[in-house]
């Protein structure tokens, strides 16, 4: 039998506690806080650990494959380190036709990694993401909160120089 | 920066319900008192006087259709859910989602007129009875959370959102809930699934969310356009709410219209329901300098391809139906004649294969090998009898085959894409095996 060695165990904090627990308040049963309690974490930890999955099912009330089910089904939860600034770069059809793929070939290029890597320095993760809703704007693509809209490769030196 | 809204149209009170008020204000209206102002919040004073079941049938009777890509009457919707004393604990869900790739509609009225949706969920929650609703947001609207969670806020504080509103003893809860990014979160049933804290499979339906939707209890989920309708349907009436249309179709009112793709001025445009989609294309300027239209699709990524002629049709859901597609969203993408059409068809695929959520085998094996033998086929790499096999998925992962709509959606442009570009198809096979 192979049993996981999930690390230390880890303590949230109490502003991500209160944060949770707030989240909880709105729903008819804690479990449905699952994703704002790991948006909470991700957002103070930037990932979301294996002993912060068990952190989070131990406030809910949940088992902790349940919150790790959910963990792994949604994009935007991750699971794995990423860098101090995630950029997502829409590849739906809208962004194809106004050319998405120079400026995501421009990025990896600038970055020097593929999809899915993260810069050595820790700095950028680059990951595809679907339709940003900002189709009649392509592409379009997402760095950290802020939204860029008619992203040309050229931009991108200069808009990447934004997040240190 | 905002999509460009009703470029070269006048708006008016009277026949631009849903974007009046940010013309008139030269921009969002994200202020309650500049949105009370311009007339906000009426339709919900007039509401908190009449019946309930009332309210539920002047919906049905201003023929008011889903603009979530379903076209469902949303009055006969609403009349399937239990009312009167012993009905119990209900919820009203607005689909905020929007991951059709292609539509950018709900967007914008979230963004740019944030109070208007909250004043709608009021109005709807009272005509069904609903003490607590969500708006189920995709994680990627940053600003459309933060305004509509301010604009809650301000409607709380200010007696419209919140316990005995404008002293009525009607209660109304509302809380934003942000989703984490996956496509099928649209999907009412696996939405449901979502706001519960589950992964996010769609559920068997009946029982639908009417009967048994959040935690079991009686749930109305509707999209974020139609929602917004239903406060000036109740000011105005349903007679007022059918002439929206101006007689160019059956259907009832206007419609958040859009489009994308390589034409001059891409954008949206509130216009009456029937407008042609040569006309939407004309006020988005038309291709970019020397391009032509080689084909669009009329309501996002998972409806069927029409041709050049079909622009003639009138946008409304049985017209362009009957042509062999789908309203759907109704923002329309536009493919220009530089593109090659099967590697269009490979994007749309991609996306279907990734979002698939997993549940049923049809989908989660079927797109996926269904992509790679489009690509080879754009590669140049197709084996012979590659299209027929094509043509048979299309049957297998059609309606009612795998559990949920997700897989049929992602068959519509496929097969359409088959009947009308067969030629283009049939360069990416490899002679001689
Ligand atoms: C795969 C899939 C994705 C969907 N995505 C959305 C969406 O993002 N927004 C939406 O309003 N409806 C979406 N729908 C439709 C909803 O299931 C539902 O029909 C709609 O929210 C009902 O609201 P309406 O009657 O007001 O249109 C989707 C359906 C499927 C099958
Ligand atoms: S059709 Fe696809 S999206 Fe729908 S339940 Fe099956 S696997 Fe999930
Ligand atoms: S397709 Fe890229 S934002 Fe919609």
């Amino acid at each position: 039998m192979i049993i996981r060695d999930r690390g230390e165990p880890l303590v949230l904090s109490s502003e991500e506690r209160s944060a949770i627990e707030h989240a909880m308040h709105h729903y008819a049963d804690p479990r449905a806080a699952t994703i704002d309690a790991l948006k909470i974490v991700q957002k103070q930890r930037r990932w979301v650990s294996d002993a912060a999955i068990d952190a989070i099912a131990l406030i809910l009330g949940v088992s902790a494959a349940d919150v790790d089910g959910v963990a792994t089904f949604y994009n935007r939860i991750y699971r794995r380190p990423v860098g101090r600034h995630v950029i997502l770069v829409c590849d739906s059809i809208a962004c194809y036709l106004t050319g998405y793929e120079n400026v995501y070939t421009r990025i990896q290029e600038t970055l020097g990694i593929k999809p899915g890597e993260t810069t050595a320095d820790d700095r950028f993760t680059l990951l595809p993401v679907v339709c940003l809703g900002a189709c009649d704007r392509g592409p379009a693509l997402l760095i950290d909160e802020d939204t860029h809209v008619q992203v040309t490769p050229d931009q991108i030196g200069k808009l990447l120089e934004q997040y240190p | 920066m905002s999509s460009e809204l009703n470029r070269g149209i006048q708006t008016h009170r009277e026949t631009h319900p849903l974007t009046w008020r940010i013309s008139a204000a030269g921009g969002p209206v994200v202020d309650l008192d500049r949105y009370i102002a311009l007339e906000g919040f009426s339709g919900l004073r007039k509401a908190l006087t009449l019946d309930p079941v009332d309210l539920q049938k002047l919906v049905k009777d201003a023929g008011l259709r889903g603009r979530g890509g379903a076209g469902f009457p949303t009055g006969i919707k609403w009349s399937l859910i239990p009312m009167g004393p012993d009905a119990g604990q209900k919820y009203l869900i607005c689909n905020a989602d929007e991951m059709e790739p292609g539509t950018f509609k709900d967007r914008f009225l979230m963004e740019d007129l944030p109070f208007q949706l909250v004043e709608a969920m009021v109005v709807s929650a009272y005509a069904i009875g609903a003490s607590v609703g969500y708006i189920f947001l995709r994680g990627e609207y940053i600003l459309a959370a933060q305004r509509l969670n301010a604009a809650i806020t301000a409607a709380k504080n200010n007696g419209f959102l919140g316990s005995n509103i404008l002293g009525s003893g009607f209660s109304f809860e509302l809380h934003v809930h942000e989703g984490a990014g996956r496509y099928i979160c649209g999907e009412e049933t696996a939405l449901i699934n979502c706001l519960e804290g589950r992964r996010a499979n769609p559920r068997t339906k009946p029982p639908f969310p009417q009967q048994a939707g959040a935690w079991g209890r009686p749930t109305i989920v509707n999209n974020v356009e139609t929602l917004c309708n239903v406060p000036d349907i109740v000011l105005k009436g349903a007679a007022w709410f059918k002439e929206l249309s101006q007689g160019r179709s059956s259907d009832a009112g206007t419609k958040i219209y859009g489009v994308s793709g390589r034409v001059k001025y891409p954008g949206l445009w509130e216009l009456p329901i029937g407008t042609t989609a040569q006309e939407i294309v004309d006020l988005a300027g038309g291709m970019q300098d020397g391009l032509e239209l080689l084909t669009w699709l009329p309501g996002g990524a998972s409806t069927d391809f029409l041709m050049p002629e079909h622009l003639a049709l009138a946008m409304d859901y049985d017209t362009i139906g009957k042509a062999g597609s789908r309203m759907g969203t109704g923002l329309l993408m536009v493919v220009d004649n530089q593109q090659d059409i099967v590697k269009v068809v490979g994007n749309l695929m991609m996306f279907m294969a990734r979002e698939s959520c997993g549940w049923c085998t049809p989908c989660r094996e079927g797109l996926p090998w269904t992509l790679k033998v489009v690509r080879a086929i754009s590669d140049g790499q197709g084996h012979q009898g590659d299209i027929e096999w094509l043509q048979e998925m299309t049957r297998f992962l059609g309606p009612g085959k795998p559990f949920c709509a997700h897989a049929p959606g992602a068959m519509e442009p496929l097969q359409s894409a088959l009947k009308f570009f067969r030629r283009d198809f049939e360069k990416g096979i490899r002679v001689g095996n």
